[in-house]
């Protein structure tokens, strides 16, 4: 053990030496503090900018389609560059009923996924699982819409869309040769690429549930199922809502996989088999393409409503989720 | 040679709520003052007052007036001016994690742009002397991280970083509360050996540790300074009850 | 014990089979839906592995591709490509974001910081299609023509939000006490700030920026029509450049077998190179966490 040194043998500097200059240039920082704060500041307000530019270009960029067609360009169904008739009606309605199917495929998978995983999974797997499944929204769509085209679609064509217009054929839904490509096939992998984000919500709000509420379940004599739906999955229902609604949005801006398999056809058919079109889509197919000033501004008309819905649908759902985990948690669910 | 500190009438409030009311004390210099009184009676509060501390909290303020020497702390002076005349120890050992031993002890140094290597050396040198952990470390200076010292050795750690800028004043709120006895009992001596060259003000609610290093004792209650002597009068001969009623251990 | 004949009418009884039943079943729901989740993820890993590692040789990674109808050619000048788009959006992308990220951490903690918060996570959502139109708009139609500077912009937009919230994540992170020491010592605000607060949560912030990177490193919609593709190389900023995903589409949409087997090869490398990066950040973080804030 060392004992503290004698002081005398050292040469003990405090306050100033005499005659010597301070070690430390004893000088103010407001003015570097000033210019690092306005510099960051600035970085903030790019942020803010960015929102404006982007709503700023969507609405300039649009609005000779605007003046041309009017509101009723989302209700025509005409798209006729060559007669510069445009009605983006077969977009909206394709972009609908794809989002619709994903979700309707998607929601049971994503919530059971995330109810076994929080609730139901041996501990060992838990941290497996989840790193699984958050690969699966690491993979870019156009690897997804790969995959689809050479093997969801012949899967689509071979098995499945015969047996679903052998036994429900009567719906209507299910009319028409199979082709693979069409309306479901774009359903099907859309579900799978929103699947991730939805269960990646519903365990972060399933795990923001305090563990009290679970107990005070369990002790009145519930079987684990019975826990998890009234003690977990009702007090967390908002939570699951708001991911839900982000899975939609996720679900009306994808475009490369829709892209690659929906068909690409300015139609509105009944069946699912049928080929359509979606408002990504045909911005991604016709874009670079267009020929006229009207084709490009009725594109960005269709670009501006997708951005608005899709802002409105993200903001809807971020309102849910906070209104669980209470607060901003500050991480961005890509 | 430390410098003394005068405060007068210092007042200091956290948003709406006032935490000390009118201190006016007289540290003297070189000497170590130790600063007592029951938890939450103001006493890091004050502390922090000296070396505009307190003013890094949202919503603090404080008004009054502290000289250090011929400096008036608050006016006329920027708070990092101050503080690189003052040294700081906290509560817990807080060394940069991700810097060495050595950078660690010439952080102060450093971050205010003092670069010469080989003063740097002498002086990381003299400060980790001074603070005892010196033969402990010498070999390590480099390659451990601040972090991967032991609590005592990281609370001596941060009081060499604290030396190391050469401040006239050094503040050492609660140093000992985190650690072990005989980690307290090493920094002890060094409080009994750095008050030769500097002002030490030490808060402690150990009332033992008070009369065991410091010359003189402040007692603070409610956010007020109820009395300031020589340590040996507070805790034998009290002037006021309820420093009494605190020595003896009749609350806090 | 309880007395029976004082608990006889409470005692309980045992759990009703439909219960039981009902509990068993969503069980074995739930881990078939784990199963029908997991099964597209390995078919395509599979099939990318299956349809695509053949095809990867030395070939394939320095050369550009053959014209139309002839067998063989690469897709090098697409990956470096790729390289190219990304490193210009980094340039672009990462400053701003850590800027922005670090003005949320340090002045932000008020309602102003809370819109700038809000911002970035609806900028978050916005389609990347739109992402594309936007920068189409600012740069390709005032230089009059394609370009990587483009492309770089589009992706630079989609990675600001995402580092922007991991920095500022991380920052917080960082103990109070830290910081407290630096400013005991006089180090001014922004020299904490840089030297001392973000230099501790390093490794976080690089965690972030390399999430972002592999976000948008497969991203194809915004590069449509901002880089546009390229069959050669190119290295001018302001020129259309090839990049890995477009190629990738480009090829899978194409009528030729060929370019078929090429598009699985591309992918694959693609998949690589993100799932790596991905992995890289986990390992990273789980250990670089511990050393960086303590």
């Amino acid at each position: 053990m060392t004992g503290p040194q004698p002081v005398e043998k050292l040469e003990v500097v405090s306050g100033k030496r005499a005659g010597a200059a301070p070690l430390i240039k004893a000088g103010d920082s407001h003015i570097s503090d000033g210019i690092f704060h306005v510099a960051v500041l600035s970085c903030g307000l790019c942020v803010l900018a960015l929102v404006g530019v982007i709503v700023y270009e969507l609405i300039t960029k649009s609005s000779l389609s605007w003046h041309a067609f009017g509101w009723k360009f989302f209700f025509r169904s005409e798209w006729d560059p060559v007669n510069e008739q445009f009605g983006a009606w077969p977009f909206v309605y394709g972009t609908v009923i794809s989002s619709l199917l994903a979700l309707l495929l998607a929601v049971p998978l994503a919530i059971g996924v995330a109810v076994f995983i929080t609730e139901m999974c041996p501990r060992w797997l838990k941290g497996a699982l989840a790193f699984t499944t958050e690969l699966l929204a690491a993979i870019p769509s156009v690897i997804y819409g790969l995959w689809a085209i050479f093997v969801m679609v012949p899967l689509l064509r071979e098995y499945v869309e015969p047996l679903l217009a052998r036994y429900f054929g009567w719906t209507g839904l299910f009319e028409g040769t199979p082709y693979g490509i069409g309306m479901l096939a774009a359903g099907v992998i859309l579900a799978i690429m929103v699947v991730p984000i939805i269960s990646s919500i519903t365990r972060e709000v399933m795990t923001a549930v305090p563990q009290q509420q679970r107990e005070a379940v369990l002790a009145l004599g519930a079987t684990r199922w019975e826990m998890i739906r009234t003690g977990v999955l009702r007090n967390a229902r908002a939570g699951i809502l708001g991911g839900v609604i982000l899975g939609l949005g996720r679900a009306l801006g994808e475009t490369m996989a829709v892209t690659m398999v929906i068909g690409n056809r300015p139609e509105i058919a009944r069946s699912l088999f049928a080929p359509g079109y979606t408002m990504a889509s045909v911005i991604a197919n016709e874009f670079s393409e267009a020929t006229s000033d009207t084709y490009l501004s009725a594109l960005v008309e269709v670009g501006l409503a997708l951005f608005l819905v899709t802002i409105i649908v993200n903001i809807l759902a971020q309102l849910l989720v906070w209104s669980v985990t209470r607060g901003m948690p500050a991480r961005s669910h890509a | 040679m430390g410098v003394g500190i005068k405060v007068e009438h210092l007042n200091a409030w956290f948003g709406k709520t006032q935490a000390l009311h009118d201190i006016s004390i007289d540290v003297p210099a070189n000497h170590a003052t130790a600063v007592i009184g029951p938890s939450g009676c103001g006493k890091s509060t004050f502390v922090r007052c000296l070396n505009r501390m307190h003013e890094t909290i949202p919503d603090a303020r404080a008004t009054g007036r502290v000289r250090m020497g011929e400096l008036d702390v608050y006016n006329g002076t920027a708070a990092v001016q101050i503080r690189r005349r003052i040294g700081m120890v906290f509560q817990k050992a807080n060394p940069f994690p991700t810097m060495s031993i050595y950078d660690n002890v010439a952080a102060g140094l450093k971050l205010n742009g003092f670069h010469d290597r080989q003063r740097l050396d002498e002086i990381v040198e003299r400060s980790l002397k001074l603070s005892a952990l010196w033969d402990e470390v010498k070999d390590t200076l480099r390659k451990k991280s601040g972090a991967s010292l032991s609590g005592g050795q990281q609370q001596r750690l941060c009081i060499a970083r604290a030396l190391a800028v050469s401040p006239e004043v050094l503040l050492m709120d609660e140093p000992c509360s985190a650690l072990d006895p005989i980690s307290t009992g090493k920094i002890e001596e060094l409080i009994f050996e750095l008050k030769e060259n500097f002002t030490i003000v030490i808060v402690t609610h150990n009332m033992q540790q008070a009369s065991r290093v410091a010359e003189f004792t402040g007692f603070f209650l409610l956010g007020k300074l109820i009395e300031f002597d020589k340590t040996e009068k507070i805790f034998t001969t009290p002037s006021d009850k309820r420093t009494e009623d605190y020595i003896t251990g009749r609350f806090g | 014990m309880p007395n029976s004949a004082q608990t006889g009418q409470f005692a309980i009884a045992p759990i009703s089979l439909w219960r039981r039943g009902m509990n068993g079943l969503v069980t074995l729901a739930a881990a078939l839906a784990v199963v029908l989740v997991l099964l597209p993820l390995g078919a395509i890993f599979g099939y990318l592995i299956y349809k695509g590692l053949g095809s990867i040789n030395w070939a394939f990674l320095t050369q550009i591709p053959k014209p139309v109808g002839e067998a063989g050619g690469g897709m090098a000048n697409a990956i470096a490509g790729s390289a190219y788009i990304l490193a210009i959006a980094s340039v672009m992308g990462v400053p701003i974001g850590i800027g922005a990220g670090i003005y949320l951490a340090e002045y932000g903690r008020n309602r102003f910081g809370d819109v700038i918060r809000f911002t970035a996570d609806v900028l978050n959502g916005v389609p990347s299609i739109v992402v594309g139109i936007v920068a189409y708009g600012i740069v390709v139609l005032s230089q009059g023509h394609f370009s990587a500077l483009a492309g770089g912009v589009a992706l630079a937009i989609m990675m600001i939000p995402t580092i922007t919230r991991t920095t500022e994540e991380m920052l917080l992170l960082v103990p109070n006490a830290v910081k407290e020491a630096a400013y005991g010592l006089g180090v001014s605000r922004w020299r904490t700030t840089l030297s001392i607060t973000l230099r501790t949560a390093t490794s976080g912030v690089i965690t972030g920026v390399m999430l972002a990177f592999a976000r948008v490193a497969g991203e194809t919609a915004p590069l449509l029509f901002t880089a546009f593709g390229n069959q050669y190389w190119n290295w001018k900023m302001n020129q259309p450049t090839a990049a890995l995903s477009l190629q990738i589409f480009t090829y899978a949409i194409s009528p030729f077998d060929e370019w078929h087997r090429q598009a699985w090869a591309g992918a694959l490398i693609l998949i690589v190179l993100i799932v790596a990066s991905v992995s890289a950040v986990r390992i990273a973080a789980s250990r670089g966490m511990l050393k960086g804030a303590n």
